[in-house]
This record gives structure tokens, C-alpha cells and sequence, in this order.
């Protein structure tokens, strides 16, 4: 063991025990990020921010939270809502966030995709990523039941419901998920286990992941640069700071960040006082009723598009029935984004609109992604039905035909 | 090289005694996750229909499921393999949740059908799919007939005849 | 910029999924209907009438088409007399169906012309007093003439299928014409004609008292209105207009207020238990309650609830206490929503400043 010699400061008492200053350093202002960005590089940090806002306002709802099915209704609309100090305000802040965090996600999500993130070296990066959203969903999906209203439980029977397409152990596992025949109290109870602990953890283990996967292939930039990150730290730490391509996490791109980080919470406070129906759905405001189904099921805008592919097909084909088809498509739809990097065979780390073919696809896949989710909400019947089968088949035909446009696109451009 | 391979043993063995205690836990944890045995023995729901009015729905809940009884008035005709005779009346005896998704129908006694809201499925009263995306006919719950009354989850011969008639096809 | 076109972009993208999966799937899921109508004159109810007959005029007509063919196909003798007997059902459905409704519209027509021409008339309400006395307190209580209710809630529940109202307040909250409407026929101006129809083999708890002279019914809502009723402001009025209006079948639990009729004797008459109303201001909102209170069977065709004939006052009360109810935070939600607006809006700037001054050294 190394000799300790007195320390002369509190600062340096820490240091000698932990090693402050070069974690600091290895952290902070000396991990280094490319200059060339735009805001579309803040939605990690933006992320972040939202997770730890989901995180705290969640446990002030916990303080009151009662997960029973007779007291979870009243618990969450009369004591949280009306009674707690201030309990109303975590509440919108945590069904608003909620659903925003999504939107950021999914902004992120096509950032990377349009700038080719997935690639070269970055595929764990984007499988982390990946990782998290799946992870966001199960949270999304699990907390969504604990308000105990008609649409949390009708949400929650039709999606469990899903699982019984399976062959062979669909029947027992919709009733092994549920612990129970329909959703029920044992439902309620093993949700909320999975909302308040077990899927949060796995979250913060994976945005560990996620960081930490950002550190060998560092961030990608607005072109595709690949460059000398050692040099260019050098410069920068030389002073040559306008010629150098990076800058420090802290304080340079965090400045950024929270800049962009101030007028989103402008519009995040904006929604979460008074636009916020769009995440309170009305209908969760009738207490749950096995026995009556609302006139309209439909999960969280969020969901949309893959309840969308799952339902477009309503009819045989081929001898294999409508639901079947709709599961297998629905389990591709969530499986095939992990893919990206495999599927996306042309070498270019480029912006979309300097790809030759790929901008095509991603603009195709950008709209049929709204149709899927406009789609998903509307009544499924007569075109709209229709409409969804279109849109699920155009979704699953963009990812076959990935490989073949990046492989001509690559061809195409020679391998740069 | 005796020490090596014997280190080598016994690092593998200790290795599949902890596989063999993970595996153990896992089985515990999915047991813990199954259903009650109070859940998945409750409930046995007896209706008396005699006194039932023809053509309207009677829904009753059993384990947590809507079932459908609806008495047949004279113009409807009964289904055979489907429709329940008790007394001198037929009824239809089905779980109430539309077998594509899982909502309730609602009956629609002046076209003597059932309509689902949620994604536009159809049943004829006797509970066989006629439009939409229903996969197969409303299921028929296991019942026993005692007298005017249905005792709801116990298989009486008359539902065994019913099960054995729509295997057989 | 090339940052704010990208914003731009951004903005238009999640500005149609926006617009799809909320104004316009709502728009597409809950088409719009007739508004509220508080004139009482009956126009809008015989028009949804003659509406909803002509489409069952169509699907008779459908109807026989249909069972037409399967007639035709039907090959055993015992399922041609079952098809036989429906299609002369039908038939004979097609053939009296537009007389009946013609008539029936008619009926209803004259019917709220004869209400409203009551309730201009000039009431006497001595004579008025004792033709209460005579025909009404039997089984109402008027608490403000010192007559309260005789027997419990319970005991009126159980006589009568639900507890008659008490007067007192009957002519402040319901509609002079809807009034002058009920006394006549309760079940015409509650718009509840097909639950009562003479098929149902029901009857409303409250006889028609169609035999008195439109003046006698004059008198009488003179006398209700003569009653004097203590004013009572804001959130007072609203809580008693609501317990008046809508207490008799609806809870309130929380503002702790059970229906004076016991649930399961209103589950008997109404057929289904009238939901508990605390949360009703969220689940349905202010534009829907205003429309659904004033005609239930507009846009809830075949429901249990009655049209209650409230004033255009009185239903704002009663919107407004389900709010205070339902809703109480709000004023709190928008001044801290602006506060917060405010103070975000000064991160955000100073956010800037500090992104610009930072960024100066390495562009």
C-alpha cells in the first residue's frame, strides 16, 4: 500500500481516497467529444434528465401509491391528486414525462439512423440503445397499468393477450403472466414490482452500458468524420482550441446540452400544466371494469405503430390465420431496429441526404411510421383496416429490402 | 500436471453444483410467478336460467370471465354441438370475450347477434364467428346441467358429449 | 440556420403524428352531435326521432331482402317456417313503420307545443297551493313550505323504486317549460319513452297529469316558483343545485355524498347502478357533460339516465361542483404552470448566454 502523507485540504483527503481529480478528468474535461454536432446531439443528455425527473417524481407517487385493485383508483385520483401537497404536480410531471421521454427517444433513435451511428465500431452502442428503449417500453407499459382505470386495464388484458397467439404455451402463459385467468390483483401487484424496482434497475444498468459503450468508438458526428482523437485532444489541450475537431464534455458540450435542455423543459412544463390529456387519457379516469369494455382500445401514442403492425393483418393468408401473421409481424417489428447495423451492408457512415439510395429509405420509413401510428388509433374498420395492412406489409418490405439498397448503394459509391 | 487436471475437475465441478443452485432458484422464481391454487381452483358459478326471458342476454361472471346465456325464443334454431338443452328450452352457453382480442360483445337482440366494438368482429347467437377477425367461435365453458340450473366450470356428460361432437369434427 | 430548419422539420413531423393520433382520431371516434338545447320547444328531439326511425326503416327494409334469399336457399321444412315467420316480421315491420313514426313525431310535436303554451300562462298560486296539497305531497316532500319528506329515503326508495324529489327547489333549477312538460307526462319530457314503452309493460313511478287543464298546470309551477328558497352563491349554489339535480341517483364519493336512493334499489329501477360522478368532470369533460346532461338519449341512445330538464344556470352549477369535485387543483395547476413557465423561460435564456459565451472560445 502506498504511503499516505497528511493531506493539507478536505479536497485533497477525497482525492487521495478516490482519485477525484482524475476521474474528473477521464469524465469530464478530458472526455472528449467531435465539435462538428448539431442540438440533435443533446438528446442524451436530454434523456438522461428526463429518466432522473421520471425517477424522482416516481417516488413521491410511491409515498401513496396503494397497489390493490380496490384502493389503487382512489389512491392515485383522491389522495395523490387532491390531497398530497403538491401530489397532483408529480403526477402530471410523471404521466407527461412519460410520454415525452418516448418522443425523445424516438428522436434520438432516428438521429442515429439518419447519421449512420449504428456502424463501424458503434454497434454496441446502438444495441444498447436498443436495449434501453425494449426497457423503457416494459416500463412504460407496466406503470401504465397502475392507475387501475378502464383503459390501464383493458390495455394491459388486450397486450397480455397478445402472448396466447404462441404456440402450444400461449394459453398457460397469458395466465401465468397475469396470475390469474383475466387481470386481476395478482396482475396489479406483479406489475407494480416490475415498474418500481426490477425494470428501473435493469434501465440504470443499462444506461451504464450505453455510456460506457460510447468511450472506444466515441460520438459520431455530422459527417461521418473518422479522425485522431488523441491529436485532436492534444490540440485542444495546446490551446489550439478553434483548430481542434473535439471539445471537453465539461463544460463546452454540456453547455450546449443545457441550453437545449432549457427551452425543451419550457415545452415539457408547457405540456405536463396544461396540455396533458394527451398522456392523462380521459377514459383512465373511469376505475377499472372487467366487465365492460371502453368503445375504443388503444395503448399510448407510443405504442401505436407496432399495435398498428400487429393488428394490420386481419385475414388468412396462405392457411396461417390473421392473428398468427399479426404476432409474427409484431415480434419482427420489435426485433428488427437491434438489426440495423447488419441490415445497413454499405460502408458509408454518412448523413442520409448524402447517401444515394439510403435517404429514399429513411424518408419512406419516417412516414410509414406516422401512417402506422395515425393508423393505429383510428377504428379499424372498413379502408382504415386497409390503410394498416398497407402500411404493416410497406414496414416489414423497407427492412427486407434494407440489405439490397445499401448493398447497391455501396457498390455505388465504391466503398466510401 | 496430476495438480492441474484435479485443480481443472474440481473448478468445473464447482462450477455445476452453482449452475445446478441457479437453475433451482429459477424454478422457485417461475413458481412463484404461477397462479394461486386458491385462484385456479375458485369458482364455481350455478344459474338457474329456467326463469331467463328469450332473446335478451343474461351475462353471469365466472372466474373473472362475462358468460353469456341467452335463451333461445322460438324463431331461433338451436345449433347442434353448440346450443345447451336444458329443460325444454336451448340456450347458447359462452364466455363473453370475443376471441380475437379478448373484449366483450355486445348482443344485438333485433339482428339476434353479437357485435364486438373493439376491432368489428361478428357472432351469430349461437357464438360462431361471421365477420371480422375472430379466429374461432366464442368458447363454451366447461358446464354440468343440475336440474334448471348450469353449474359454471364443472364438466357435466352433456358438455363432454359437446367437446367429444367438436373434436371429432 | 441549418439548426432550425432541422427544427422545422422536427416540429412538422411531430406535428402530424400529433394532429392524427389526437384531434382527429377523437374527431373520428366521437363524431360531433347536436348541441345543447335549452329552449325545450321538442324540435331537436323529434328530429333525432324521425332520424333514428328512418334508419330502422332501412334495416326492416335490408332485413327482408336478406331473409328473402335465405328462404330461398333453406331446403328442410322446419327452418323454412322459422325463416317464413321473420320475414313477415320484417314485413310487416316495413309496411307500419312510417305511419307510426309520423304519427309519433306528431304526437311529441304537439306535445312540447302544448308544455310551452302552459308555461306562458299566468298561474294563480293560491289555487296553485291547492292543487299541490291535493295531488303532489302524497309523495313529495316540500322542505321550504315546512313539509318535509314523511317517511326515510329507504322506505321512499322501496315504495316507489327511487326517492321522490322534494319541491322545494323545483322551479329554480328545472325549466319552467320542461316542468309545465313533466306534470303532464313524465315520461315524454324525461325522453325516456322507449323504456316505458307500453311494450316494456313498465310504468314510471309518477303518474301523467295530463287530465288537468294547462292553467291548473300553470298554477302549480306558480306555487313551486312562489316557494321562497334561501340564495345561495357560488360554491354553496353549485353543491346544492348538484344534490338537488343529480343527488338522488348519482354518489359523489368524493365529496362524500351517497345517493339519497340506496344502490341497490336504484340498481332495480335504473337497471344498472348510476356511476359515482367524482371523477366524471375528467372522464368526460366540460363539453361532453354539457351536451350529454341537457339530452341523455342524444348521445347515449338506450341509456338508463333521463333527460333531468335543468335550466341553463342550473347545469352550469352542476358542471361547475363536479369540477370542484373532480377537479380542485386547477386553479393551483394554472398559476404555478405560469410561475414555472416563467422561471423555465429564464434558464433557458441565461442557458444561452452561458452556451454562447463558452462556445466563443473553441468556434
Amino acid at each position: 500500500m502506498a504511503e499516505f502523507k497528511q493531506a493539507d485540504s478536505m479536497y485533497e483527503w477525497f482525492d487521495q481516497r478516490l482519485g477525484i481529480d482524475k476521474f474528473l478528468k477521464v469524465m469530464m474535461t478530458e472526455y472528449w467529444i467531435p465539435k462538428n454536432i448539431n442540438f440533435l446531439w443533446a438528446m442524451g443528455v436530454l434523456l438522461t434528465v428526463m429518466f432522473t425527473i421520471l425517477l424522482v417524481s416516481g417516488l413521491f407517487l410511491l409515498m401513496y401509491y396503494k397497489p390493490d385493485i380496490n384502493m389503487a383508483f382512489d389512491s392515485v385520483n383522491y389522495t395523490i391528486m387532491q390531497e398530497v401537497a403538491y401530489g397532483w404536480l408529480f403526477r402530471h410531471i410523471h404521466a407527461v414525462g412519460a410520454s415525452v421521454v418516448f418522443l425523445i427517444i424516438y428522436i434520438h433513435m432516428f438521429t442515429g439512423i439518419y447519421y449512420g451511428s449504428y456502424k463501424k465500431g458503434r454497434e454496441m452502442i446502438w444495441i444498447s440503445g436498443m436495449l434501453l428503449f425494449v426497457l423503457f417500453s416494459a416500463e412504460g407499459f407496466s406503470g401504465y397499468m397502475l392507475p387501475w382505470g378502464q383503459m390501464s386495464y383493458w390495455a394491459a388484458y388486450v397486450i397480455t393477450e397478445i402472448f396466447g397467439g404462441i404456440p402450444l404455451i400461449g394459453g398457460d402463459l397469458v395466465v401465468w403472466i397475469r396470475g390469474n385467468f383475466y387481470v386481476s390483483d395478482s396482475t396489479l401487484t406483479r406489475f407494480f414490482m416490475l415498474h418500481v424496482l426490477l425494470i428501473p434497475l435493469a434501465i440504470l444498468g443499462t444506461i451504464v452500458l450505453h455510456f460506457y459503450a460510447l468511450r472506444f468508438p466515441h460520438v459520431n458526428n455530422l459527417d461521418g468524420e473518422f479522425f485522431d482523437y488523441d491529436a485532436e485532444a492534444k490540440k485542444y489541450l495546446d490551446g489550439k482550441k478553434v483548430e481542434s475537431k473535439v471539445v471537453p464534455f465539461w463544460p463546452v458540450f454540456l453547455s450546449k446540452d443545457f441550453f437545449v435542455l432549457g427551452f425543451f423543459l419550457l415545452f415539457f412544463f408547457y405540456l405536463t400544466f396544461f396540455h396533458f390529456n394527451f398522456a392523462m387519457d380521459p377514459v383512465n379516469f373511469d376505475k377499472a371494469d372487467g366487465l365492460k369494455t371502453p368503445a375504443h382500445i388503444y395503448p399510448e401514442w407510443y405504442f401505436l405503430w407496432s399495435y398498428e403492425v400487429l393488428r394490420g393483418f386481419f385475414f388468412e393468408i396462405a392457411g396461417i390465420s390473421g392473428k398468427s401473421l399479426g404476432l409474427i409481424a409484431f415480434a419482427v417489428a420489435q426485433a428488427v431496429f437491434f438489426l440495423m447495423p447488419w441490415l445497413d451492408r454499405s460502408p458509408m457512415v454518412k448523413p442520409a441526404n448524402q447517401r444515394p439510395y439510403f435517404k429514399y429509405w429513411f424518408w419512406f420509413l419516417m412516414v410509414d411510421l406516422i401512417v402506422l401510428t395515425i393508423y393505429g388509433k383510428l377504428p379499424p374498420t372498413g379502408t382504415n383496416a386497409w390503410v394498416g395492412f398497407a402500411s404493416s406489409i410497406t414496414f416489414l418490405s423497407l427492412f427486407i429490402a434494407l440489405p439490397f439498397i445499401t448493398k447497391a448503394e455501396g457498390k455505388k459509391v465504391g466503398g466510401k | 500436471m496430476m495438480d492441474e487436471s484435479r485443480r481443472g475437475f474440481i473448478g468445473k465441478a464447482f462450477g455445476a453444483v452453482a449452475a445446478v443452485g441457479g437453475v433451482a432458484s429459477l424454478i422457485a422464481m417461475k413458481k412463484t410467478w404461477d397462479p394461486l391454487p386458491s385462484v385456479m381452483s375458485a369458482g364455481f358459478t350455478t344459474v338457474d336460467v329456467s326463469g331467463l326471458e328469450a332473446n335478451k342476454l343474461e351475462i353471469v361472471v365466472w372466474r373473472g370471465k362475462p358468460i353469456f346465456i341467452l335463451k333461445y325464443s322460438a324463431d331461433m334454431a338451436p345449433t347442434d354441438g353448440r346450443s345447451v338443452k336444458v329443460g325444454e328450452n336451448y340456450y347458447s352457453v359462452m364466455v363473453g370475450l370475443c376471441t380475437h382480442l379478448g373484449c366483450i360483445p355486445a348482443y344485438r337482440c333485433d339482428k339476434q347477434d353479437f357485435k364486438c366494438a373493439c376491432h368489428g368482429g361478428e357472432f351469430s347467437a349461437d357464438g360462431v364467428q361471421t365477420f371480422g377477425p375472430p379466429p374461432k367461435p366464442l368458447e363454451i365453458p366447461p358446464y354440468k346441467i343440475d336440474g334448471t340450473t348450469l353449474v359454471l366450470g364443472e364438466e357435466g356428460p352433456e358438455y363432454k358429449a359437446m367437446m367429444a361432437k367438436a373434436g371429432g369434427v | 440556420m441549418k439548426e432550425l430548419k432541422i427544427l422545422a422539420v422536427l416540429a412538422v413531423l411531430v406535428g402530424i403524428t400529433y394532429y392524427g393520433i389526437e384531434p382527429y382520431a377523437h374527431h373520428e371516434m366521437h363524431p360531433p352531435v347536436a348541441p345543447a338545447d335549452f329552449t325545450y320547444n321538442g324540435k331537436q328531439e323529434v328530429a333525432l326521432y324521425t332520424k333514428t326511425m328512418d334508419e330502422k326503416l332501412v334495416a326492416a327494409t335490408e332485413n327482408v331482402a336478406v331473409q328473402t334469399a335465405e328462404l330461398a336457399k333453406a331446403t328442410d321444412a322446419k327452418a323454412k317456417e322459422a325463416i317464413t315467420k321473420k320475414l313477415e316480421k320484417a314485413k310487416s315491420e316495413v309496411a307500419t313503420l312510417p305511419e307510426t313514426a309520423k304519427a309519433e313525431a306528431q304526437r311529441r310535436t304537439d306535445f312540447w307545443k302544448t308544455a310551452n303554451h302552459t308555461a306562458a300562462l299566468e298561474g294563480n298560486v293560491t289555487n296553485g297551493k291547492v292543487l299541490v296539497d291535493a295531488n303532489c305531497i302524497a309523495c313529495h316532500g316540500i322542505d321550504a313550505a315546512g313539509m318535509p319528506m314523511a317517511i326515510s329515503n329507504a322506505d321512499a326508495a322501496a315504495s316507489y323504486g327511487v326517492v321522490p324529489p322534494d319541491l322545494s327547489s323545483a322551479a329554480t333549477i328545472y325549466d319552467a317549460k320542461y316542468l309545465a312538460a313533466f306534470i303532464a307526462s313524465p315520461v315524454d319530457a324525461m325522453h325516456i319513452q322507449e323504456k316505458y314503452s307500453p311494450e316494456s309493460g313498465k310504468t314510471f313511478p309518477m303518474p301523467s297529469y295530463n287530465w288537468m287543464q294547462p292553467q291548473e298546470i300553470a298554477d302549480v309551477v306558480a306555487y313551486l316558483k312562489s316557494l321562497s328558497v334561501k340564495k345561495l352563491e357560488g360554491k354553496e349554489a353549485h353543491k346544492a343545485t348538484f344534490e338537488a339535480a343529480c343527488g338522488r341517483c348519482h354518489s359523489m364519493q368524493y365529496a362524500k355524498f351517497e345517493s339519497t336512493t340506496p344502490a341497490d334499489a336504484l340498481k332495480t329501477y335504473m337497471g344498472t347502478t348510476p356511476p359515482d360522478l367524482s371523477q366524471y368532470i375528467k372522464s368526460r369533460g366540460e363539453h361532453y357533460l354539457h351536451d350529454f346532461i341537457n339530452d341523455p338519449q342524444a348521445l347515449l341512445a338506450g341509456t338508463a339516465m333521463p333527460r333531468v330538464g335543468l335550466t341553463e344556470v342550473a347545469q352550469h352549477d352542476v358542471i361547475a361542483y363536479m369540477e370542484e369535485i373532480g377537479d380542485p387543483k386547477k386553479d393551483e395547476r394554472i398559476s404555478l404552470g405560469i410561475y414555472t413557465l416563467a422561471f423555465t423561460l429564464v434558464f433557458a435564456i441565461l442557458g444561452y448566454l452561458w452556451k454562447r459565451k463558452i462556445w466563443s472560445e473553441v468556434h
